[in-house]
């Protein structure tokens, strides 16, 4: 689904990527760890397309098309979804109106989606204005759901969120990278930035890296990366150059 | 209505069209509680039809109420400037609207002041809202696209009595070649609210204008929100002004711009003059284009216990709120346009839906062309 080779990124100026090689096939969830800094978010928004993000080098494909210089509203209608970590805020613009837009005028697919995540009574409210941290993670999940996308990538998805939603949260991102489904039946991948772990409570990830300073350092199991990281910290990965 | 007047009909369907643009309804009157229109220097159609409420052309009423002296340039000074004068020494035009004691409109009521020739227009319009009573109005003013030239000079007096509610949305759809120069004062006694909101989406050549509430009476209330935008030639020179002399009063001056090419100076001015009173200016601007905005916001406060704020800021459209729009699929220019209609979205509280109908109306109108 998303083959990524010998990408450099640059971020005002700055290399802050350097020669990531990545391949997520269709129906695998992979999971990005490493400390504040390292490149997970640029990683994220080089994919989506962010200005601030600059591909100097390597290439991004995505179902076969050559993304790397393709704008980012049609990044997104070929299927590529983003759930913020810090989304902005949007003076007037209310979070009911632009579900209105992006679901194509479905109403009544937005308000289940939104009573389900108990968001309803924020339809009218101006995007982000004032939400909490939790409530801007479940705004997020909900406008991906009304979205829709093939390849869902989520930067820190649990972050913010209390206890309770937590669960509402981990369950909802599990159905948008179909993990609900029997694993044949899998044609949504994922691609999610956890600090913490917790997510992995709720979806069962196929594939773990571990990014430091613009690099990986390691791939592998994700339960037995984050195990590893729990115990002894990034310090260890910071050192190690096995790739 | 007398019979030598003529009506809506007698005007041709391009400057129907733009009539319709200022909020108002030229075929059936269904949904308004009553009409006037007023085309050039002739009145053609003031009408009624709920009980206390009463419209008519001013000539009419001079002669008809002897009282009206009480309020004919008692809120305006006749010599305020050369623009008050001019229209002083005219014979006078445009209308008397009184809402009696205590009589509520369930419909909004149109007035229309549309400019068909190259002359100067002038008009002379009083506003009564007696005791108790509860106005909602919706002021279009409209050139025909055919006018190359003219003014429009207007002077409203507007008076809300004690408890009494005066709500009104003025849309202005004048021409690139127009010039237009209205002079307003509202005063409010006890408990008294004025809501009044202005839309300006399309080019007028200049607009010059700084629309005054007195807030006489205690817990008067005066909210004026704006929203406009200055293409290539408009030259927008508007304002609000709020004098806070009474225990409890409170205003509200909101601004939001948009310069394509033009220009626009918003300012604001809140006078505190006795203490318990509030007041808050906020303008915000987005330059899509080079142009010029320039705010001059003014709180003055002049005893202990008057709160006064403002807030100015002139920007662009943030880069982030853009892409945050395009990973939802939205293109630039629809992501753009969506963002410049949120910015535009100012909410009035208080203010009938139907009101707010027509500036939503004219900002879609306008959206096309961000």
């Amino acid at each position: 689904m998303l083959e990524i080779e010998d990408l450099h990124v640059e971020v005002e100026g700055r290399e802050v990527l350097h020669d990531i090689d990545l391949a997520i096939r269709e129906g695998e969830t992979h999971v990005l760890m490493g400390p504040n800094g390292s490149g997970k978010t640029t990683l994220l928004r080089a994919i989506m397309g962010f200005g601030s993000s600059q591909i100097t080098e390597g290439s991004i494909v995505y179902k076969g098309h050559d993304i790397t210089n393709m704008p980012i509203h049609e990044r997104a209608r070929l299927g590529i979804g983003l759930l913020f970590q810090r989304p902005p805020t949007i003076s007037g613009l209310k979070l009911g109106k632009l579900l209105d837009v992006t679901s194509g005028g479905d109403l009544n697919r937005v308000e289940e989606y939104a009573r389900r995540m108990n968001m309803d009574t924020f339809l009218k409210r101006d995007i982000n204005k004032g939400f909490s941290g939790g409530e801007i993670k479940r705004s997020e999940v909900l406008q991906l759901m009304v979205q829709q996308p093939d390849f869902v990538m989520l930067d820190e998805p649990e972050s913010g969120v209390d206890l309770e939603n937590m669960a509402l949260l981990g369950d909802t991102v599990a159905e948008l990278v179909e993990k609900d489904q029997h694993i044949i039946k899998r044609k949504k991948s994922g691609l999610i930035i956890t600090h913490t772990g917790y997510i992995l409570d709720y979806i069962d990830a196929d594939v773990g890296h571990v990014m430091c300073d613009g690099s990986f350092r390691c791939h592998g199991n994700p339960r037995e990366i984050l195990k590893m990281i729990q115990t002894k910290g990034y310090k260890e990965c910071i050192e190690c150059q096995r790739i | 209505m007398s019979e030598d007047m003529k009506g809506f009909s007698d005007i041709d369907s391009n400057d129907l069209q733009r009539i319709e643009m200022t909020g108002l309804q030229t075929g059936s009157l269904e949904g308004r509680s009553g009409s006037f229109l007023q085309v050039d220097e002739h009145i053609y159609h003031a009408s009624s039809d709920v009980k206390g409420v009463e419209i008519l052309p001013i000539a009419e009423a001079l002669t008809k109420y002897s009282w009206l002296e009480d309020y004919y340039w008692k809120a305006v000074s006749r010599d305020k400037d050369e623009i008050t004068r001019y229209i002083a020494a005219q014979e006078p035009k445009g209308y008397l609207l009184i809402a009696r004691k205590g009589s509520q409109t369930t419909f909004p009521l149109q007035t229309c002041l549309f400019l068909a020739s190259d002359n100067i227009q002038h008009v002379h319009n009083i506003i009564i809202a007696e005791e108790g009573s509860e106005l909602h109005l919706i002021a279009g003013c409209a050139s025909s696209q055919k006018t190359k030239a003219g003014a429009h000079y207007g002077v409203t007096e507007v008076y809300i009595g004690k408890d009494a509610k005066v709500t009104q949305t003025m849309i202005h759809t004048w021409g690139e070649f127009i010039e237009v120069y209205p002079r307003s004062v509202a005063i409010v006694e006890e408990r008294g609210i004025f809501l009044s909101n202005y839309v300006c989406m399309v080019p007028a050549r200049r607009v010059q204008m700084y629309p005054t509430a007195e807030l006489r009476g205690d817990g008067a209330i005066a909210r004026f929100s704006s929203i406009m935008l200055a293409t290539p030639g408009s030259y927008l020179d508007t304002g609000s002004r709020a004098i806070l002399s009474a225990k409890g009063t409170t205003a509200e001056l909101i601004t939001r711009a948009i310069t394509t090419g033009g220009t626009i100076i918003s300012r604001g001015h809140i006078l505190g003059s006795v203490s318990d009173t509030k007041g808050h200016i906020e303008c915000r601007a987005l330059i899509l284009k080079d142009g010029t905005i320039h705010a001059i916001p003014e709180i003055e406060g002049r005893v202990v216990d008057c709160e006064l704020s403002h807030e100015a800021a002139v920007g662009k459209i943030a880069r982030d709120e853009i892409e945050y729009l395009m990973a939802r699929g939205l293109s630039e220019d629809e992501a753009t346009a969506t963002i410049i209609r949120g910015f535009l979205d100012v909410r009035i509280s208080g203010l009938p839906e139907s009101l707010q109908r027509q500036i939503d109306a004219a900002i879609d109108a306008a959206e096309k062309g961000f």
